[in-house]
């Protein structure tokens, strides 16, 4: 994974953007690809392990039931033995995801709502506003996401509160320019002009013409940014930076239990595959969005 | 850039040079703010229970005591001069600490693009000529599946399925005893080299499919075709320099990831590199040392773009003839 700005996809859907209307059925239209298909499937069944899982649990997220590394079914450890201080791997698996999905969503969600808004007033400003944020927003996106994320939990100490922040912050500059590079071709239509002329608002021109106008790449490109929040997040873990690195998170888990990998794999698999279909499945979404969106785009221009 | 125009490709480059100049200096800003001005160093340093006298020798030793303005100054200078420091943890100079891990994550680096870059071309492009065929269908879904992957997932299942567990050909550790090369011994470059090409390769084989679709279905591309050129000409010389340029930015863009993306696989090896530096340095409170990274790993990224803009337009006939 890596931190390429847009998909080949995606580049194809930018020049025409999708009118309003046409975009609401788009993510319904995407449903009939296969691939959007299996990518929800993924997903839908990592969120529901995620939210019952923590109900379904055999054992508590730190209650010991084995020595540590015992294989599955050795020395009454469970089905997928147990960890590096003796927990249920099993019961931490299915503690594991809230933290990471729910950590993702609302930082990759701040991320989208601040790249728009900058992106889309960068556009329609047309004046050297514009240069301003996106020099600004190219200042940013000079550091890695991780590198500024590691940087903010050493500065400040790891919490949710910050990790959220700093993926947030690092999110909303890749956006804003997705969002800037959609949107300007649009705001030389002529109806954006003829609602100019009508005296609306700046800020109702902004939410009510330009993003409709925009939705198909935008939603690609949420999906895309969830998939690197998720990556993000989980390597934050992985390297023991976790607000609590004892925690039960799919991150945390798969160094706790890396050590054992020869003998009891379990513990850093079952967490590592989770967290590949997760990101394998928003990645399929996203593609079958940005299809579908360049497919309407060539209906229209076939029209 | 709109105030200056023309000029040529000397004027372009020489906007692109003072532009990049610009980020580079704000880069600086936000680094020294975020990492000097917004939290208290020695306090970071030396914990919450640190007694006043030790905290205000600190102060004084990291010129805590003069203004913003002139620390920054300080801290410019001295970075434009070659001097980054000295590391708090380590009681060396930072360019000294980080000689040989610089090394040793350049050759990483190094072996990564030389493999992934060739290969990617090559992969995107036979996808396009083969465009709907089986081969192209397989490759284009297999580069989806693995570009969504975090590196270390990538990196954790290569040392299950080559070092540890299903087979045991590879060392799973990658440690530099001091005074040896990573070159000594290659058999460590295999596992983390392996894995950074796989968080690379998928994204500019992508972009060089896509970008050779569009050139193939050009109109000069069947201008060239029509002339009677054989297809191997036509290819060669008319297609993949036009298909090749947009590559430029995103091999940019995953060159200087690189230099940012090594840090998840640098510690899962365990390789002595500025990844892992600067992994112990945030955990040890660092400053210096996360301040001569960061702006190293983001003054990469500027340089890099530049490099890739620059180059994107002196190989593009299209694009050069229009300047």
């Amino acid at each position: 994974m890596s931190q390429t700005e847009q998909a080949p996809a995606l580049a194809e859907g930018v020049d025409t953007p999708t009118p309003p209307g046409r975009t609401s059925s788009l993510l319904a239209r995407s449903l009939r690809l296969w691939r959007t298909r299996i990518g929800l499937l993924f997903v839908l069944i990592l969120v529901v392990i995620a939210i019952i899982g923590p109900w379904i649990a055999p054992h508590g997220a730190s209650e010991f039931v084995a020595t540590p590394f015992s294989k599955p079914g050795q020395n009454g450890a469970g089905i997928l033995g147990s960890d590096y201080i003796g927990q249920d791997v099993y019961s931490r698996f299915l503690y594991g995801g809230s933290s990471i999905l729910l950590s993702a969503t609302i930082s990759t969600a701040i991320g989208m709502v601040l790249g728009i808004a900058i992106g889309l007033v960068a556009a329609y400003a047309r004046n050297a506003l514009d240069e301003v944020l996106m020099r600004a927003m190219d200042v940013i996106m000079a550091f890695p996401q991780i590198l500024l994320a590691l940087v903010a939990v050493s500065l400040i100490g790891a919490g949710w509160g910050i990790i959220i922040a700093a993926i947030a912050l690092t999110t909303a500059p890749r956006v804003a320019r997705v969002t800037r590079g959609a949107a300007l071709p649009v705001v030389e239509r002529d109806f954006v002009a003829a609602t100019e002329s009508m005296g609306l608002s700046r800020p109702r021109i902004l939410t009510g013409e330009l993003f409709p106008s925009i939705l198909g790449p935008i939603m690609v490109e949420a999906t895309l940014r969830l998939t690197y929040s998720i990556g993000v997040i989980a390597a934050l873990a992985f390297l023991g930076l976790a607000p609590d690195p004892n925690g039960a998170n799919w991150g945390s888990m798969i160094q706790q239990n890396q050590l054992a990998l020869a003998t009891q794999p379990w513990g850093a698999l079952a967490p590592i595959l989770a967290i590949a279909l997760l990101t394998m499945g928003t990645g399929l979404i996203g593609d079958g969005i940005a299809r579908t969106a360049a497919g309407i785009d060539r209906e229209r221009g076939d029209e | 850039m709109r105030w200056l125009r023309g000029g040529g490709i000397s004027g372009f480059v020489v906007r692109r040079v003072l532009l990049g100049l610009l980020t580079l200096f704000l880069v600086s800003v936000v680094v020294f703010v975020a990492t000097q001005a917004l939290g208290d160093p020695a306090r970071a340093i030396l914990g919450r229970d640190a007694t006043p006298e030790r905290l205000t020798a600190l102060q004084n030793q990291l010129n805590l005591d003069q203004s913003l303005v002139q620390q920054y100054l300080n801290w410019l200078g001295g970075l434009l001069h070659g001097d980054l420091g000295d590391s708090l943890a380590a009681q060396l100079p930072v360019s000294t600490l980080l000689h040989d891990r610089l090394i040793n994550s350049a050759v990483l680096v190094f072996c990564a693009a030389v493999i992934s870059i060739p290969l990617s071309i090559a992969l995107g492009s036979y996808a396009a000529l083969r465009r709907e065929k089986p081969f192209d269908t397989i490759s284009t879904n297999i580069m989806l599946l693995l570009a969504a992957l975090p590196e270390f997932v990538v990196a954790v299942l290569l040392v299950i399925l080559f070092a540890t567990t299903v087979f045991t050909w590879l060392p799973a550790i990658s440690a530099v005893p001091p005074g040896t090369h990573p070159w000594d011994d290659p058999k460590i470059l295999i596992l983390p080299t392996l894995t950074l090409i796989l968080a690379v390769a998928p994204y500019v084989a992508r972009i060089m499919r896509a970008s050779m679709i569009e050139v193939l279905e050009s109109d000069y591309v069947e201008m060239a075709r029509l002339k009677g050129l054989p297809e191997r000409t036509v290819l060669r010389r008319h297609a993949l320099p036009n298909a090749i340029g947009p590559v430029f930015q995103v091999i940019a863009i995953n060159l200087a990831y690189l230099a940012g993306g090594i840090v998840v696989v640098e510690y899962v090896f365990a390789y002595p590199g500025i990844g892992s530096a600067l992994l112990d340095a945030v955990v040890n409170h660092d400053i210096p040392v996360v301040q001569a990274l960061a702006m190293l790993i983001a003054g990469v990224y500027v340089v890099v773009n530049l490099l890739a803009d620059v180059a994107t337009i002196l190989v593009t006939p299209r694009l050069r003839t229009r300047l």
